[in-house]
């Protein structure tokens, strides 16, 4: 492969990962419940892409087998569950961000720049790292964090951890590609798991409570 | 030896199935066979392990020296949890306690099962997916009661678990990175590989991938600062899954580091992952010794004292030395034993007094005879007192830290050790030690008053004389088995256990605990050596 078509599918590489870390912003922003998780489920489609490229340009067969079911899971079992979810509880409640919409994002900025300067200062000999994917990366990782703390409702947060895990698949793709399928299939089955568990806490929560808000959820502290 | 580990990595889990279906009665029995043969095949491995090195069956399981010492703890207390639970869970007759017991027991041997698979596998990758199912299924486990307050810890608890996952999966992935700069790609991301070609793993990337791992494992091993989980799961989970969790969950999270910390001072020196321990380890010793005082709830206050514990654990690793190494390896062993002895302790003071409130129980040993003075027994351990296994662990480890030499860390170490004793003992004897009166109260109620303010039920389980269990048994319509959280007022409640098998249980750790403390088994001791010269090991 030429340096030139190397730095091209590079580069959609790139432009699909910014799409994820874009999808996480809107995330961030997104006032209803039900637009987050199609945000989400718009977001699980574009790790399933950015699959489908790492196994066209880097001729891995067992990627295609990885994306198809990660686009199976992610974009369409997830978002469904946590979609029945908000049917059955029947809240949608609105904004329930901790700070106004700007203050958020430009937080979220804030932590994506550190991200992005902190990978760029690995340095490492010999194998190029693909510096730019991994940064993105790590700043769709940092942004769910933000997510996660400044929203204080259960759904906008398990949505925050779950993009989180969407951060962490466009790295394991950008940097470890030839991880071992089997391994692969595990962390998807995984997530499941943990989504069954989410799934389960969150109804508790709300038959309690009657609210999906985690503004109670103060009882125990010291 | 293979089949062993076969039969380790199915037989909980399949016994976990069973008992979803299988009548409570049936599964209560089963569950201290299941944990007692775990214990047998594990020890079973020891000898095999010390003369061979290691036990392989196919290129997934593998056990060396220190997985087998994890595997060693975790069988224990899967044992003595089973055995207490038999004792502890008091179900309301009918579908609602059957339904709780059969998720219950279901839930305490699928949570053992992936903590013992942890140890189990070769793979960093596989490792990652067995400490998340463990978060997954304890989650589960810490909501059960179906309180506020159990959902309310559930949440935080899945939550935060699993973003700190999130981070050593991240640090998994890097990990693998690494390793394609010297085996290309699709290699098998097992310690055994890793660790031949450590040397030439790009120094950068290794560091990253530790500080990642002691992050995200170090959420679940409950390090400062990414402990706040903690002492809400530890308190609010029913009370075997609470010794688990803390005896047994905390240590596998801490298996985790100790491969990354293999293999990053294999690729770049020992320094740097022993300095990044200090800082972990001395942050989560101070702020536990500092909180450990001002606990009232004693479940939270064992949690605290876990947090402690774990950062005498990064500290014993931050000093080097092999000797050190031993002792922290010791620490895991007596850690188990210790805690979960204390918490099936705490866990019979609220059966017995349907409270854990120490600013209001009083005279805790005069009710419960025989596991009063063990749980005093086990938090005495836990401060490190001879002739218990935690006081040769630590002392090995602070001569560890005398012979490296970090003088200031030993010292500081010994000092923040001595106030979490304080607080420890200070609440525990006033609980336990002191008569049923509460004298120190100038407002204290006369008995008569007591006997007024009590609940209805605990008068009448008290005043039944036939009643000799003692058990208070007020049951409110909410949870499916927990006691209501009567403060009992005065001493209405009568002298006697409130099951054998808690006692057994209870027994069970404060004589693991002599054993390791005064004559450690020959094969034990070669063990924990090789583990310790396993972490020794240069590239």
């Amino acid at each position: 492969m030429s340096a030139h078509v190397l730095s091209t599918t590079a580069g959609v590489e790139d432009v699909v990962a910014v799409i994820v870390l874009l999808s996480e912003f809107a995330m961030l922003r997104a006032p209803l419940l039900r637009s987050q998780v199609r945000l989400y489920a718009f977001q699980s489609l574009a790790v399933s892409a950015l699959a489908v490229v790492v196994a066209a340009t880097r001729h891995v067969g067992d990627i295609y087998v990885l994306a198809g079911l990660s686009f199976l899971l992610k974009a369409v079992i997830v978002p469904l569950v946590i979609m029945r979810l908000l049917r059955d509880v029947d809240v949608d409640l609105v904004g329930s961000s901790k700070l106004g919409v700007a203050s958020s994002t430009l937080v979220a900025l804030a932590v994506s720049i550190f991200g992005f300067f902190s990978v760029g200062s690995l340095r490492v000999r010999g194998a190029a790292l693909p510096t730019t994917t991994l940064a993105v990366a790590s700043a769709v990782v940092l942004v769910g964090f933000v997510l996660i703390v400044l929203r204080s409702d259960v759904v906008s947060q398990a949505m925050g951890f779950f993009s989180l895990e969407n951060g962490v698949s466009v790295a394991s793709l950008a940097i470890a590609a030839g991880l071992p399928l089997v391994v692969e299939l595990t962390f998807l089955f995984d997530l499941l798991v943990a989504v069954v568990a989410f799934g389960i806490i969150m109804r508790v929560h709300h038959g309690r409570s009657k609210t999906l808000s985690t503004d109670e959820l103060d009882r125990l502290r010291g | 030896m293979g089949w062993v580990l076969i039969a380790l990595l199915i037989a909980p889990f399949f016994v976990g199935a069973a008992s979803l279906v299988l009548p409570v009665k049936a599964a209560k029995v089963i569950a201290p066979v299941s944990g007692a043969a775990s214990f047998v095949l594990v020890l079973s491995l020891v000898p095999a392990v010390i003369s061979h090195g290691h036990v392989a069956a196919g290129s997934e399981l593998r056990v060396d020296a220190l997985s087998t010492v994890f595997l060693v703890a975790t069988s224990f207390l899967y044992f003595s949890a089973a055995l207490f639970s038999a004792g502890y869970l008091d179900l309301q007759p009918g579908a609602a306690g059957e339904r709780y017991g059969r998720r219950f027991y279901a839930g305490l041997h699928v949570f053992c099962w992936a903590m013992l698979a942890a140890p189990l596998v070769s793979g960093l990758a596989l490792l990652w997916v067995a400490v998340e199912v463990t978060t997954v299924v304890s989650a589960l486990l810490v909501a059960i009661d179906d309180t506020d307050t159990a959902t309310e810890a559930a949440w935080k608890y899945v939550l935060i678990a699993s973003m700190g996952l999130g981070i050593a999966l991240f640090a998994t992935v890097v990990l693998y990175y690494a390793g394609t700069s010297v085996f290309g790609a699709g290699f098998q991301l097992t310690y055994a590989k890793m660790l031949e070609g450590a040397r030439h793993l790009p120094p950068d990337v290794m560091r990253l991938a530790f500080v990642l791992a002691v992050l995200g494992y170090g959420t679940k091993m409950g390090l400062v600062p990414v402990h706040t989980w903690l002492p809400d799961a530890h308190s609010e989970a029913p009370t075997p899954v609470s010794a688990l969790l803390s005896g047994a969950l905390l240590a596998t999270s801490f298996y985790a580091i100790l491969r990354f910390y293999q293999l990053t001072s294999a690729a770049i020196g020992s320094t740097y992952p022993r300095n990044v321990l200090l800082v972990v380890g001395l942050a989560s010793l101070l702020l536990a010794a500092l909180y450990l005082t001002r606990q009232r709830d004693m479940k939270r206050m064992l949690a605290y004292s876990s947090v402690e514990h774990m950062g005498i654990l990064a500290i014993g690793m931050s000093f080097g030395v092999t000797l050190a190494f031993v002792g922290v390896l010791l620490h895991v062993l007596a850690h188990a034993a210790a805690k979960g002895t204390a918490f099936f302790g705490a866990g019979s003071v609220l059966r017995k007094f349907g409270s854990k409130d120490m600013a209001v129980l009083r005279g805790g040993v005069n009710a419960l005879p025989w596991s009063g003075s063990m749980l005093v027994a086990a938090v005495l351990a836990l401060s490190a007192m001879p002739p218990f296994g935690l006081f040769r662990s630590e002392f090995l480890i602070v001569a560890g830290g005398l012979s490296d030499p970090r003088y200031g860390v030993a010292a500081v170490l010994v000092a923040l050790a001595a106030v979490a004793f304080l607080g420890l003992a200070w609440s525990t004897t006033q609980t336990m030690l002191t008569t049923g009166r509460r004298s120190a109260d100038p407002g204290a109620p006369s008995e008569a008053d007591a006997l007024a303010l009590a609940v209805p039920g605990v008068q009448a389980a008290a005043l039944t004389p036939e009643r000799t269990s003692g058990a208070v048994d007020v049951r409110t319509s909410e949870p499916a088995h927990r006691p209501a959280n009567v403060i009992t007022k005065g001493n209405v409640i009568t002298k006697g256990e409130v099951s054998p098998w808690i006692v057994a249980s209870m027994g069970l750790g404060i004589v693991a605990l002599v054993i390791l403390g005064v004559h450690l088994p020959a094969d034990l001791s070669r063990l924990l050596d090789d583990a310790a010269r396993q972490l020794r090991r240069p590239a």
